[in-house]
């Protein structure tokens, strides 16, 4: 699959990853490459497959509905770049 | 003091135990060590006062009677694992200085088994590497050198790059890793150390900073296989705090322990006989199946249909996984934060990202990104996703033939600090062999079997069934004590 | 069919409405996490590591929150499905820890369902429901704090909420406000969500398109998190007109993202066309499939409570109330307890009665003090015993009223209102005899008046005779015997 400059923007849009112009440049042909190498799987036979779900066969455990955690507001926000007055602080949103 | 560091785990806690010597001086010989390896750079922090006050502990414990399973025993802690008070990088610059206020499931249990920690281990950004050279904080270099003379700096393999360097180098006896693609076994290969991968689920998750959640798991590293039975049995159990993580009691690996396997078949698969591979890999795969007819087992010639689109089918989905898992690093809660002046939300992002993710963290996240956007998820992920159930139902057929299976660890002995940077996709294909059981879930491990033309160490690869870390475990002892390897890397640092 | 249209300037229109409402669980914990969901902590004081999203933190899900969902469904008699899954829902946002959502796309816990909605002209219509699956809720942001900065708050973060996605059946206003009301009520009933919009506990995003009637659907727009019945109508109208407009004008309805602004009564595009958004949905690797065994469903089926539609039926058909009566009476969970506790002490035989006493003199008084039933000052019981006192004798109508009223003010009960004021009414002949006597000497012209044909007077008679009575006088009996009297 080739992937052109456009398409590297896009994607690196949707990650949210600034990229410069030779960042660009670069990656679209290292990416066009192991695209194509990975496109390799369509030739494979899986009719009747159905995708992996779990890996080892193992039951999704419920928990019972009880308050255990919380009330940790210091630690939560001891590693945040910018706190104030109990918030994160991000730089304003315009909604 | 030498003598001390020369010691595995199995010798320290006994040592301890039988008073032989102190656990003080065992963490100090390892702690005088790690400050003589800085030159590996296999430690991006070193914590001695961790590993002194964990070693009079276990002095403590041993005077009043109650030593724990690894009280004495200092070990190096990958800095994948969630270290309470400790920075933990993930070896990214987007968690420099970043200090977890809670401890992984998996490092806890260590501790509370009385392990000692002696620093956190360099290892390839977030676990994205088979070098350990896209760390943040430079490579890891490998104590092997070349037998030519020429000094070039080597790979010590990766992502776990820093904890085979350093274990294979004795900065300490043991140390943790994790695996992912191949991320404990192929470094163990390259540095002539033992490791292994359990069954997924048999090692919590929890603390443990996400790659890929469907195929990381955890591991110990060290060098020989009775070790890391102890190491494994003190990391392993179930976690309510992770859903993938099995509820099954921990089985008692070192005490069963046992090199002879006859009635056992071990399965050799044709498919890893490769084009392309040096023949000393092949020649110590056949060394291999020898030891293992010695041993008493009966060898099998099996086939793994889709081997070949195991890396490929990796490289789908540990990207998209990993795609998603880091998207929490965006400078908002903790981390690194670039915000651009007069810059809103978005741009901060965007800068934040940019600045604290390397170059090949920042390419899987793109190949993630597209695999699963808008028109490929089909074609892509979910085609993925049914191949990886193939290539499991392969090794579930396969079971009816053979109790474990043989192949090399890796194409290759290590090779030099950027002779494969260049190619993204040749660095891949490091993995090649240890993929097929990541995305099967299926305990594998690597043990030395011998060194190259080069004086290079090479592995063996054994894969079991899904919780029979036991038949691994065995089948790697019976090779390991066959293969008598005794090398060690001269220490150049 | 409802014949609702906007009239444009090229001919009639009709409009078409979709609604995904999110209903916040009600349980102690969040989704996935161990931290309280209680409304209006200190900020950040209700979260977990797992919450903020720390690097390594894992989603152990909670029981409640499904089974509430699966209680949901089997209420609006949806299809359960006890194999489902979750899957990760890919964006970024402040209020978005994680940097993805866990939600359900592929396969939701609840299939398709369906409500009844009453309508005003008396009519029923049926608004089917696509789904109703799990999934986590967002932080706050708050914009007005700083100068520079949004602040987040993340105590919202991971609680959980029902996503219930109608199908685009609504083709008014009005029936968009009705099912959204009949929906609030069936939640309440069950219990699974308070339903209380202004704080957010339930909120709505209004899917809108514009037809030709009889035409295919016309390009939808979405207008997000509506938090009142009157606003997601108002949107509704809002939106409808603005597209008729916009296509009459030559324009194309453009496949958006809105929001509502009170202020100024209409919708504002949210997003341009380039942050369109591509969730990359994918199974989240971190949770397993949810199963859900046979014993777990039949608990839920079991504990649910009578609900609405079965309890209105009931009062009609068991009780004999009025279908109006029966309506009004279940259209809350609070109303129909409160009533049912009346009646456990009245007896059902009182039921009609009760009713109608509940809606016009009960409600009349809380109306006036701006009350809802759960703060009425008179409990069930009260209310009972002074049912019970008209409907032994005791009091009249008007005396009930009267004793009603200090009820109200004195919350004292009804029997020591009525022995410590003696306002018993009176059936005595005699008296009542003696009374009318001299009314009827006191107005001799009248009586001859109404003798002479003008039967209209005898109310004047009756008035009369209860003011010298201070209106304890039994009413039948006054009427039985001015009867005689005047002849």
């Amino acid at each position: 699959m080739s992937v052109d400059t456009a398409t590297v923007r896009h994607i690196a849009k949707l990650a949210r990853i600034a990229v410069t112009d030779a960042e660009v440049e670069s990656l679209a042909p290292e990416l066009s490459n192991i695209l194509g190498w990975i496109e390799q799987l369509g030739e494979v036979d899986v009719s009747g497959v159905a995708p992996m779900t779990a890996v080892i066969p193992n039951r999704l455990r419920l928990r019972e509905d009880e308050v255990t955690d919380g009330g940790i507001r210091e630690d939560v926000l001891k590693n945040a770049p910018v706190a104030e007055h109990g918030f994160f602080a991000v730089p304003k949103v315009i909604e | 003091m030498s003598a001390l560091t020369d010691l595995g785990i199995a010798a320290i806690r006994d040592g301890v135990k039988a008073g032989d010597f102190s656990a003080r001086d065992v963490a100090e010989a390892f702690v005088a060590a790690v400050e003589k390896g800085r030159g590996l750079n296999a430690f991006v922090a070193e914590t001695p006062d961790h590993a002194l006050a964990a070693a009079d502990a276990a002095d403590a414990a041993r005077a009043s009677g109650d030593l724990k399973p690894l009280s004495g025993v200092p070990l190096g802690i990958k800095d994948l694992f969630a270290t309470k008070g400790v920075q933990t990088t993930a070896g990214s610059r987007i968690l420099e200085g970043f200090t977890p206020t809670y401890e992984s499931t998996v490092s806890g249990n260590l501790f509370a088994a009385g392990a000692g920690m002696l620093g956190k281990l360099n290892m390839d950004e977030f676990a994205m590497g088979s070098s350990n050279e896209t760390s943040g904080y430079g490579p890891v270099i490998s104590p092997w050198r070349r037998s030519d003379g020429g000094n070039a700096a080597l790979a010590p393999g990766g992502s776990s790059g820093g904890s085979s360097a350093a274990v294979s180098a004795r900065l300490c006896p043991g140390a943790t890793g994790t695996d992912t693609g191949g991320s404990i076994r192929q470094p163990a290969a390259f540095t002539g150390i033992t490791g292994i991968k359990p069954t997924y689920g048999r090692c919590s998750r929890w603390g443990v900073v996400a790659f890929a959640s469907s195929l990381d798991q955890a591991g110990p590293m060290a060098r020989d296989v009775r070790d890391c039975a102890i190491m494994l049995e003190a990391m392993a159990g179930f976690d309510p705090k992770d859903s993938t993580s099995l509820d099954l009691p921990v089985p008692a690996w070192e005490a069963t322990l046992s090199p002879d396997l006859r009635g056992k078949r071990v399965g050799i698969p044709r498919e890893y006989r490769i084009d392309g591979v040096p023949a000393e890999i092949d020649a110590v795969w056949d060394q291999g199946i020898e030891w293992l007819r010695d041993a008493g087992a009966e060898i099998v010639e099996v086939s793994l249909p889709h081997t070949k689109y195991a890396l490929p089918t990796y490289y789908i989905i540990a990207p998209a996984e990993a795609s998603s898992n880091l998207a929490r690093y965006d400078g908002v809660r903790y981390g690194k934060r670039v915000a651009p002046e007069q810059g809103g939300l978005n741009d901060m992002y965007e800068a934040t990202r940019a600045a604290g993710f390397g170059a090949e963290v920042k390419r899987r996240i793109m190949i993630g990104t597209y695999v699963l956007s808008a028109g490929f998820y089909d074609a892509y992920f979910n085609q993925a996703q049914k191949v990886r159930a193939l290539i499991a139902r392969d090794f579930e057929a396969v079971w009816g033939q053979c109790d474990v299976i043989l192949t090399p660890t890796a194409p290759s002995a290590a090779f030099g600090l950027g002779e494969k940077t260049a190619d993204p996709l040749a660095m891949y294909l490091n993995d090649v062999f240890a993929v097929p059981a990541s995305l099967a879930g299926l305990p594998a491990m690597s043990v030395p079997a011998g060194l190259d033309g080069q004086g290079l160490p090479l592995g063996l690869q054994i894969v079991g069934k899904a919780l029979d870390e036991q038949g691994v475990l065995d089948a790697g002892l019976a090779i390991e004590q066959r293969a008598g390897f005794a090398a060690r890397p001269e220490a150049w640092w | 069919m409802s014949d609702y249209r906007i009239h444009g300037a090229t001919g009639e229109w009709e409009v078409v409405i979709g609604l995904e409402v999110h209903a916040q669980v009600t349980s102690e914990a969040k989704l996935f996490s161990g931290a309280a969901t209680a409304f209006g902590a200190e900020p950040n004081t209700q979260v977990s590591l797992i919450d903020a999203a720390m690097p390594g933190m894992l989603p152990v899900p909670n029981v409640e929150c499904i089974r509430q969902a699966v209680r949901t469904g089997m209420a609006i008699d949806a299809k359960i499905n006890a194999w489902s899954r979750f899957d990760r829902k890919n964006y970024f946002y402040a209020d978005l820890p994680q940097g993805y959502q866990i939600s359900q796309l592929f396969h939701p816990l609840v299939g398709e369902g369906e409500i009844s909605v009453d309508l005003e002209d008396g009519t029923t219509k049926t608004i089917g429901i696509e789904r109703i699956h799990v999934e986590q809720d967002a932080g706050k942001l708050m914009h007005d704090q700083h100068p520079d900065h949004s602040y987040v708050d993340l105590n919202r973060s991971g609680v959980a909420l029902m996503e219930i996605v109608s199908k685009a059946d609504m083709r008014s206003p009005e029936e968009a406000g009705a099912y959204v009301r009949k929906l609030r009520s069936i939640l309440r009933y069950v219990g699974s969500c308070d339903g209380n919009m202004e704080q957010g506990s339930m909120r709505a995003d209004v899917n809108v398109s514009v037809r030709r009637p009889g035409a295919p659907f016309g390009t939808r727009t979405e207008t997000k998190n509506v938090n009142s019945v009157r606003f997601i109508m108002a949107v509704v109208e809002h939106e409808a007109r603005r597209q008729v407009d916009l296509i009459e004008e030559g324009g194309t309805v453009a496949q958006e993202t809105r929001l509502y602004d009170p202020d100024r009564g209409e919708t504002r595009s949210l997003r341009s066309k380039e942050d369109a958004h591509d969730y990359r949905y994918f199974p989240d690797p971190d949770l397993l499939p949810l199963e859900l065994s046979e014993d777990f469903l039949a608990e839920c089926r079991a504990s649910l409570p009578e609900l609405p539609d079965a309890k209105r039926a009931r009062y009609e058909n068991q009780l004999g109330l009025s279908a109006y009566n029966a309506a009004v009476l279940t259209a809350e969970v609070e109303t129909a307890r409160w009533f049912e506790a009346l009646l456990a002490e009245l007896g059902e035989d009182q039921a009609q009665r009760a009713s109608n006493w509940v809606i016009s003199d009960l409600f009349g008084a809380l109306n006036k003090l701006g009350k809802g039933i759960e703060d009425s000052p008179v409990s069930p019981s009260d209310a009972a015993q002074l049912l019970q006192l008209v409907a032994d004798g005791t009091l009249s109508g008007t005396l009930a009223k009267q004793v009603f009223e200090i009820m109200l003010e004195t919350g004292d009960a009804p029997d020591r209102i009525v022995e410590e004021r003696g306002l018993r009414q009176t059936s005595d002949t005699g008296a009542i005899e003696a009374v009318i006597a001299e009314v009827l000497a006191a107005n001799q012209d009248k009586v001859a008046e109404y003798r002479g044909g003008k039967d209209k007077l005898f109310g004047f008679f009756v008035g009369q005779t209860m003011k010298a009575m201070a209106g304890k006088a039994n009413p039948q009996v006054v009427n039985e015997l001015l009867k005689k009297a005047l002849g």
